[in-house]
């Protein structure tokens, strides 16, 4: 009787073993699956992963020596095999050395734990500063003393997003302007944010850090490899807090010098745009693109907004009225009480040639039909 | 005490709308509590079926930020809290010798706020602009951005906070008043104990957050700038109020399970609990360390070095005493006489569960690898394997314990045992595979992810799907249970020791009349 079960068991351990074994020897399969932290590829990202991959052993071999203790009882005092209960109820050495043994093993974590957190807080000696912004939903970097600044939105299409086009290998993790460090160099960071709390992450360089309107924090990171390092908003943010991600480009300290000096020509034409006489189908052009990654996010990309958070624009008072009110709006923000969300001001965020274009793109598409033209020089008038 | 004075009371509709009857409350309050669940649980299906596949398919990302929202507060607030009240109504008079509870018409009241409470959160959804999105966290200045849905929210938060509260003021004067003679606190079931220390944990916890509910209220509507920078004040004061509600409360949705586990393990075992004293001093100590634990949620938002350090160290702390629980249940067990019906299965599969849930909660405590954990599926796994491993595998346990207690009829063993295995087997479909996606990058609380991600999510929506359907199976038993089947006897279970077992099954409408004497 007792061998028969024994025999059916083992008949299923060895079917079991013999499954477990076909699926392990299918890396085919099993390569897509992403078990760990990706890559670390700065001091402080190895010392987590270090910190993480010991605390994990610790843990799954304290978890594996109780539940043997456990399983061996389940199988051995059961009442079908005949086991009579014990009497004992209590043991005061015992409840002694389980309270201490996990506390010593506990120092032994806080130990490293202890290092690795004061060498992260440690942002002293960088070789560059660089301040990050969070917005709804977009990244702003300055670096103060290069003098160079701009935004990063999310640069997957809309269409591979609604499932109208194929998905790109970095699908939600690629932007128009990456932020660019050099490699080898200790580059210190201050957030903060200007509308909700957002958070700065990624993965690869070990670092996530709350971005809070108001309150400026402090970390720092160095790149040993040259590379694209991705990572995302880790700190629900509103509507779009999946579609802000976050791509640091490590590049040598020469491609570095050569990508500021990139960013001021970029710079300075901008605003000798700000300068000329644009014609209207030059400022539909620019203002599609500028509104699709400055205005879409809220008003939606047909301008239908969302009804009871995000106005429309698609015939509203302010997009069909009067074009200074227009330009204003865009400038300055306005709190209507309607809506919970009020519309930012976009002033210190687009330069006058966007300002212009985005108005004039509002005001003849998007189902309007002012047939009004908007140049920068009426944008700078109204910038006071 | 005249038995017959106490005997009428009303039927139909008036039973329920006015009863100050403790078993008749603690139905309520159950009943109730499996309606939220199955409102929440449908909400989680919205959620894991959009994150099947990559891209946008069934919901727009505000509606998808609504749903992680207030599932989460249905199943906290509407969910897990009222059921493990509903048990103490059910029980804590029966274990300890008394007719009902303390203040039976208070005990009303609490429960009968519920269903308003319940009723405004879910209305929130069909308000202009929808219902929160921000999390059930409600951070500030997100919250602060939301139409009136989220005035609902906050109006229905204080109100389950004045349930909450009422119900432990209840528990807490039943407890400390009403034990049959010589029935000192010392020899009280774990069950009572427990929850005796979690209605303490509620009435500090539950003003703090109306504290923090009613400054967001006022930011928002009356010109205050508590958690407005630009007006002088700090959005992380609200995290770190929040948290110090929050923290606690973790512990109110899991001692009252463990107190489960403590009656059921020995029963099954056929021996009596190993370490009494010892629980009692772990369940407290953990009460007291969860005071002073909050800001394990708040690592990265900038704290000095003497914080990261001191809450680092007091989380680390947590695992101390609940070691010695789990080490306490497992000496229970060792050369018992175990057999394994479907509340022990429910108990062990609990302690278990709760286990994975408790180291990677030890993992989270390190400071410098949360760096990497923290708002990722990483803590999605945690929490629900917690929630998972002890308040729902408690509730079922408890049900299934005292079920044939209640209804005077056994259930189906094997279907119960069923129902077991399919949970189980659902719950760790979803969850284990979301440590992966944690650990490999992916934020929580999105509605869209990148390509890397797509195997496990999927492996996680069809636990999901698993899981709830698995729920069907408890439904079936437990209205079968309700209508008839086998007598049960008084005792029901072999092993089983204590007060309630002494009464019939079905109990008296009072349960005890006259005091039982306790040795």
């Amino acid at each position: 009787m007792f061998i028969r079960h024994i025999r059916r068991f083992s008949g299923i351990v060895s079917r079991l073993i013999l499954g477990l074994g076909l699926w392990l020897s299918a890396p085919a399969v099993f390569a897509e699956y992403a078990l760990n932290f990706q890559k670390p590829v700065t001091p402080v990202a190895h010392r987590i992963l270090e910190l993480h991959n010991m605390i994990l052993l610790i843990c799954v071999i304290i978890f594996v020596l109780v539940f043997s203790v456990m399983f061996y009882s389940i199988f051995a005092h059961r009442k079908s095999r005949g086991y009579k209960p014990a009497k004992f109820h209590d043991n005061a050495t015992l409840e002694v050395v389980w309270t201490v043994i996990p506390f010593l093993i506990l120092v032994s974590m806080a130990i490293p734990s202890t290092a690795t957190l004061l060498e992260m807080d440690d942002t002293s000696k960088s070789d560059l500063t660089v301040k990050i912004t969070g917005y709804q939903w977009k990244w702003k970097y300055d670096y103060p003393d290069q003098d160079v600044s701009f935004f990063s939105t999310l640069a997957t299409p809309r269409d591979q997003i609604e499932n109208k086009a194929a998905k790109g290998q970095h699908y939600l993790l690629e932007v128009d302007n990456p932020i660019v460090v050099p490699v080898g160099k200790k580059v210190r960071f201050l957030i903060t944010a200007n509308d909700v709390i957002h958070s700065w992450w990624v993965p690869q360089l070990g670092i996530k850090k709350d971005a809070i309107p108001g309150f400026i924090n402090e970390f720092w990171t160095r790149a040993d490899e040259v590379g694209s390092f991705r990572g995302q908003c880790a700190e629900l943010c509103g509507k779009d807090h999946g579609f802000m991600p976050i791509v640091v480009s490590a590049v040598s300290p020469e491609d570095f010098t050569k990508w500021v000096a990139m960013q001021k020509d970029k710079a300075a034409a901008e605003s000798a745009s700000g300068a000329k006489t644009w014609s209207k189908d030059e400022l539909i052009e620019k203002g599609k693109k500028a509104y699709a990654t400055t205005c879409a996010a809220c008003h939606g990309a047909e301008g239908k907004g969302i009804p009871g958070v995000f106005p429309a624009l698609e015939g509203s008072k302010i997009a069909t009225g009067p074009v200074d009110e227009h330009i204003k709006t865009v400038l300055h923000g306005r709190a209507t009480g309607k809506f919970g969300a009020q519309m930012p001001a976009f002033a210190a965020q687009l330069s006058d040639a966007d300002v212009a274009a985005i108005v004039t793109f509002e005001r003849n598409a998007l189902g309007n039909k002012a047939g009004d033209v908007v140049q920068p020089s009426q944008v700078k008038a109204l910038r006071k | 005490m005249s038995v017959d004075h106490h005997a009428e009371h009303p039927t139909g509709i008036s039973r329920w709308l006015f009863t100050t009857n403790h078993k008749d409350i603690g139905t309520l309050y159950l009943v109730f509590s499996f309606i939220m669940a199955i409102v929440g649980g449908i909400m989680s299906l919205v959620i894991r079926s959009e994150l099947w596949q990559p891209g946008l398919q069934l919901v727009e990302p505000n509606f998808f930020n609504q749903m992680t929202t207030v599932h989460a507060l249905v199943m906290i607030f509407g969910f897990a809290m009222p059921a493990f009240v509903g048990l103490a109504n059910w029980m804590i008079p029966m274990m300890i010798g008394a007719p009902d509870m303390a203040l039976p018409r208070m005990n009303n009241w609490s429960f009968w706020i519920l269903p308003f409470a319940a009723t405004l959160l879910i209305m929130s959804l069909f308000m202009p602009g929808g219902g929160p999105s921000g999390g059930w966290t409600i951070y500030p200045p997100l919250s602060v951005q939301g139409g009136i849905g989220v005035d609902f929210t906050l109006l229905a938060i204080h109100m389950l906070g004045i349930s909450s509260i009422l119900g432990s003021i209840n528990i807490i004067a039943t407890v400390l008043n009403m034990r049959a003679p010589g029935m000192t606190l010392m020899k009280m079931p774990m069950f009572a104990w427990t929850w005796l220390i979690t209605a303490f944990l509620l009435i500090a916890a539950m003003p703090v957050l109306a504290g923090a509910v009613t400054m967001l209220i006022t930011d928002r509507h009356f010109g205050t700038h508590f958690f407005d920078a630009a007006g002088g004040g700090d959005p992380v004061l609200f995290q770190h109020v929040f948290w110090f509600f929050g923290h606690p409360e973790v512990y109110i949705l899991v001692l009252p399970a463990f107190g489960v586990f403590s009656q059921i393990i020995p029963t099954f075992s056929r021996k009596p609990l190993f370490g009494y004293a010892s629980m009692v001093y772990a369940t407290a100590s953990i009460a007291f360390l969860s005071f002073i634990v909050w800001a394990h949620h708040m690592y990265t938002v900038g704290m000095p070095m003497a914080g990261e350090l001191f809450f680092m160290y007091s989380t680390m702390l947590i695992a101390v005493p609940t070691g010695v629980k789990i080490f306490n249940w497992v000496s229970t067990m060792w050369r018992g006489s175990m057999t394994f019906e479907t509340p022990m299965l429910w108990a062990l599969g609990g302690v278990f569960t709760f286990a994975v849930g408790g180291f990677s909660g030890l993992m989270l405590a390190i400071t410098p690898a949360d760096f990497q954990y923290q708002d990722t599926y990483f803590v999605v796994a945690h929490f629900h394997y917690v929630i998972f491993g002890a308040t729902i595998y408690g509730l079922f346990a408890a049900i299934y314990y005292w079920l044939p207690k209640w209804t005077g009829h056994l259930y189906n063993e094997t279907l119960g045992k069923w129902h077991f295995w399919l949970t189980t087997i659902g719950i760790n479909l979803t969850f284990f595979p979301q440590h992966f996606l944690g650990l490999a990058g992916m934020p929580r609380r999105i509605p869209d992810y990148a390509l890397q991600f797509t195997e496990f999510n999927q492996w996680s929506t069809v636990g999901a799907f698993f899981t709830i359907a698995s729920q069907l199976i408890f439904f079936f038993i437990a209205i079968r249970a309700m209508k008839g089947g086998a007598k049960a006897t008084d005792q029901v279970w072999e092993g089983a020791d204590g007060l309630e077992w002494t009464l019939s099954s079905p109990p008296p409408y009072h349960s005890f009349a006259v005091a039982p004497k306790v040795k």
